[in-house]
């Protein structure tokens, strides 16, 4: 968004790390992309020197550590994260919240700005830790939904990617459903 | 002789209903809507007010007002759900855990709030918003409710007395009221109805509301749980819910759970409740609430 424009609808604004991590991110124009490709490098960067894949917890530690210096220069990045990634070995799934200010939370359902006050009442009565692919792209429709009905910002859809132990991948949705409010 | 035969010759029942003179005195006698407040000797008093309360632009204002609310209200079919959390904050300051949100707008039933099961005749109004400005014109729509009662032998609609109060908070407009309120009742004329009303001078009828705070987290679970034909169980236990969602992650809701169900026969409380043993038992009966956890 630029203005009062819309630059560009179906932007994608993720970044995979590794096989089984993928990074979300929203904030300042340029700051954003500026600083996502920086983690991806780097993150790539020490696959490479050290032959060694990076678990979740450790690229969010990276990052989180990252943001924590920027905050302290004079022109700090001005993004927030959501971090997911599957750990291959344990199959376990990790989430990690991360704003500007360097906070890093491990949470089992996040969401950055606006969407907070309206998806996280809805997550906190339907999410519990066990359910299905399946039940949970029903969540996500539920909180799209509710985006749809209450936000007074037409953001164009969503893109969904499922990180799961075999790896990254977008899966369809749509985008076109209207939700009527009662 | 002649004013006795007058006497006994009018017709048998005139002077069972209003004469035209006195019909007249009756519509004539709505108070004009100056009250006369003292205002203070500054050019505009909606700035002057602002710079002393606004909380947000200055934390050193001198006054700051109780604010922060999640209250709602929804129709479906068996009447009408209202519910309210009951804190009260002034600025960062949790002023009261204990505050009645919920106020009977009737001349019979104002005052009583024990949870029975005997239907109450009358409408009832929330309160977000400043808490003075609420309590205040509430108050003063309950009289106009009650003389409208008296003049017209009937209960007023809830949409003349959501035209009371609209009209009133529309005069006043730019003077620094802060109030959004939702009145629900069901009369003959209309059925159930609800109605939002604020200080902007909005006024809506509607199926569901929230408003305060809280009212995205309330929105978030009534919008995805709502459904006009659900039964009198259901809708309540929702409301609670939904409530009791916008406590947990609004920091200027809680305390209690505040929760009336408004039907023909009038309205019925169905309790004042800590928000704290139910958000307990939804967590760990449900498995809901999955982010709360002492695991690190």
């Amino acid at each position: 968004m630029r203005g009062p424009t819309i630059i560009k609808a179906e932007d994608d604004k993720t970044r995979s790390l590794n096989k089984h991590t993928l990074m979300a991110f929203s904030g300042e124009a340029g700051d954003t992309i500026q600083f996502a490709d920086y983690i991806q490098a780097n993150v790539q960067l020490y696959t490479m020197r050290n032959d060694t894949e990076l678990s979740t917890p450790a690229v969010g530690n990276f990052i989180r550590g990252e943001l924590a210096r920027s905050l302290r220069s004079r022109s700090p990045y001005t993004v927030n994260l959501l971090l997911g990634g599957v750990d291959p070995a344990t199959e376990k799934p990790h989430l990690y919240w991360i704003d500007y200010l360097a906070s890093l939370a491990p949470v089992p359902y996040a969401a950055h700005g606006y969407a907070q006050y309206y998806c996280l009442s809805l997550l906190d009565k339907h999410h519990n830790p066990n359910i299905s692919l399946e039940e949970g792209m029903k969540l996500l429709e539920m909180c799209t939904d509710e985006l749809k009905r209450r936000l007074p910002i037409d953001y164009k859809g969503v893109l969904v990617k499922v990180v799961t132990k075999d790896g990254v991948k977008e899966v369809d949705f749509d985008n076109d459903r209207i939700a009527r409010a009662a | 002789m002649d004013k006795l035969v007058a006497q006994y010759s009018r017709p048998q029942h005139q002077n069972e209903f209003y004469s035209e003179q006195e019909q007249q005195d009756l519509t004539e006698s709505v108070p004009p809507l100056s009250l006369k407040f003292a205002l203070p000797p500054v050019d505009n008093h909606a700035s002057f007010l602002r710079a002393m309360t606004d909380d947000l632009a200055n934390p050193s204002c001198p006054i700051k007002l109780a604010h922060g609310t999640t209250t709602l209200a929804f129709r479906f079919q068996g009447g009408i759900i209202v519910c309210t959390d009951s804190r009260a904050t002034a600025g960062n300051w949790i002023a009261s855990q204990t505050v009645k949100k919920v106020i009977p707008v009737s001349r019979l039933s104002r005052g009583e709030d024990k949870p029975t099961n005997e239907p109450t005749p009358g409408l009832l109004g929330t309160m977000a918003g400043g808490a003075a400005d609420c309590q205040y014109w509430l108050r003063y729509l309950s009289q106009q409710c009650t003389l409208h009662e008296i003049r017209h032998k009937r209960r007023i609609t809830v949409a003349a007395a959501s035209k009371i109060l609209a009209n009133l908070t529309y005069a006043y407009k730019g003077y620094g009221l802060s109030m959004g309120t939702m009145l629900a009742g069901v009369t003959p004329q209309e059925g159930p109805a609800l109605y939002y009303i604020d200080s902007d001078g909005t006024r809506l009828p509607g199926n569901l509301f929230c408003v305060g705070s809280g009212q995205t987290f309330a929105y978030g679970v009534l919008d995805a749980n709502y459904k006009y034909e659900m039964s009198e169980e259901e809708a309540l236990a929702l409301g609670r819910r939904a409530i009791l969602a916008a406590m947990h992650r609004d920091a200027y809701s809680g305390g209690f759970i505040n929760l009336y169900h408004v039907k023909e026969e009038g309205w019925v409380h169905h309790g004042f409740d800590d928000m704290n043993p139910i958000f307990w038992k939804t967590k760990l009966d449900n498995g809901e609430f999955s982010n709360v956890t002492s695991a690190l």
